[in-house]
């Protein structure tokens, strides 16, 4: 029994430091990134995720062949009016895990070369930089979900 | 015989009345709602006229006998227009049979961009009997005036983007205004309040 827990808690160590080497050259994370569908002819969507550098950066600009312009907003809440606008870029402090949702950070795909229809993935480039002025890109393949869903509202419930 | 046609209209005027006050539709201000906001003391939406995807010309009274519910956004907005649509889509749903009275109105602050083609493709894929109303930015400006709706063009790089007002507006089956739903609260609280003005109305 105990034989069994250690084999497999070198197999996890193991799995870990595999990890790890594979994260050496890319100092943030991008995890459940995902793409917003659209309808025909409709010319923007948004593209979400969450960022997790392990020293203080900032994500300086994102970039995809489905799209002509790529920008970075904020969309913020105050007495039920949605304000929304492009920003020069996003910090991201080390460790902390920044989101990308429809509660408030998200990548702008303006002028799209094409609907995005849901299971199609997206590929998307994000350039990272660290306080040291080191510049980092990121690939990441979005998947697209379903226009209608919900992600980011329920999940922001407090109850 | 002019006299005699306002004199029948005026009756029949009046029997329309005492119908609703006999379906208990009288007690404008006196529900209490959990989530929403009670805007039955405010006077919005009464006098738009807005074309739907199909070319029709229709108003506020287009949708007698239905529970309009009315929110204003763009298609291009990636976060809260369509989270909003998605929980009108599940809140018809939690509705059940009522939900058949729910009329989701959507009305575009983007005319410019917004197509009757894409408007009616984006409402639809919430669910098939929302409807989408666009008029010329004229009418748009007049519209969101009527409803207190703030809503200003952004500028990002060669284009814009659009901040709103994110409220949804709920009339009753008689055309009065009701309820405010702000986007924060869920699809169950949403429901809830619907279903109290239902019960009056």
């Amino acid at each position: 029994m105990n034989a069994a827990l250690n084999t497999l808690k070198r197999a996890v160590f193991g799995l870990s430091l595999l990890g790890l080497a594979f994260q050496v050259s890319a100092q943030t994370q991008v995890d459940d990134a995902w793409v917003r569908g659209t309808v025909a002819n409709q010319s923007a969507s948004g593209a979400f995720m969450t960022l997790t550098a392990d020293s203080d950066s900032k994500l300086l600009s994102v970039a995809s062949p489905v799209a002509r312009d790529v920008q970075i907003h904020e969309m913020t809440m105050k007495n039920d009016v949605m304000s929304m606008g492009p920003v020069k870029s996003v910090d991201l402090p080390a460790g902390k895990a920044v989101k990308f949702d429809p509660n408030g950070y998200h990548v702008m795909l303006m002028g799209l070369t094409g609907p995005l229809k849901e299971g199609d993935s997206v590929p998307l480039t994000l350039t990272v930089e660290n306080a040291k002025g080191e510049k980092e890109v990121l690939e990441v393949k979005a998947p697209v979900r379903a226009l209608t869903n919900m992600e980011g509202h329920d999940h922001s419930k407090m109850h | 015989m002019t006299a005699l046609l306002t004199r029948r209209k005026v009756l029949a005027g009046m029997g329309v009345l005492g119908l609703g006050l006999l379906a208990g539709c009288d007690t404008r201000g006196q529900l209490s709602y959990k989530y929403g906001k009670d805007l039955s003391d405010k006077i919005l939406g009464r006098t738009f006229k807005l074309k739907d995807t199909d070319g029709n010309t229709v108003s506020l009274s287009s949708y007698r006998g239905l529970m309009p519910m009315i929110f204003f956004g763009f298609t291009q907005c990636p976060a809260v227009c369509p989270t909003t649509l998605a929980r009108a889509a599940k809140i018809k749903k939690l509705m059940g049979k009522d939900g058949d009275r729910l009329q989701v109105i959507f009305i575009t602050l983007d005319p410019e961009r917004d197509t009757p083609e894409i408007l009616d493709a984006y409402v639809k894929a919430f669910d098939p009997s929302f409807v989408a109303l666009y008029g010329t930015l004229e009418e748009t400006k007049a519209t969101a005036k009527e409803f207190d709706v703030f809503f200003e063009k952004v500028p990002a790089g060669d284009t814009y983007t659009i901040s709103h007002t994110a409220t949804s507006y709920v009339y009753d089956s008689r055309g009065e205004l009701r309820l405010g739903l702000s986007t924060s609260l869920s699809a169950q609280e949403c429901t809830e309040d619907l279903l109290t003005v239902m019960e009056v109305c």
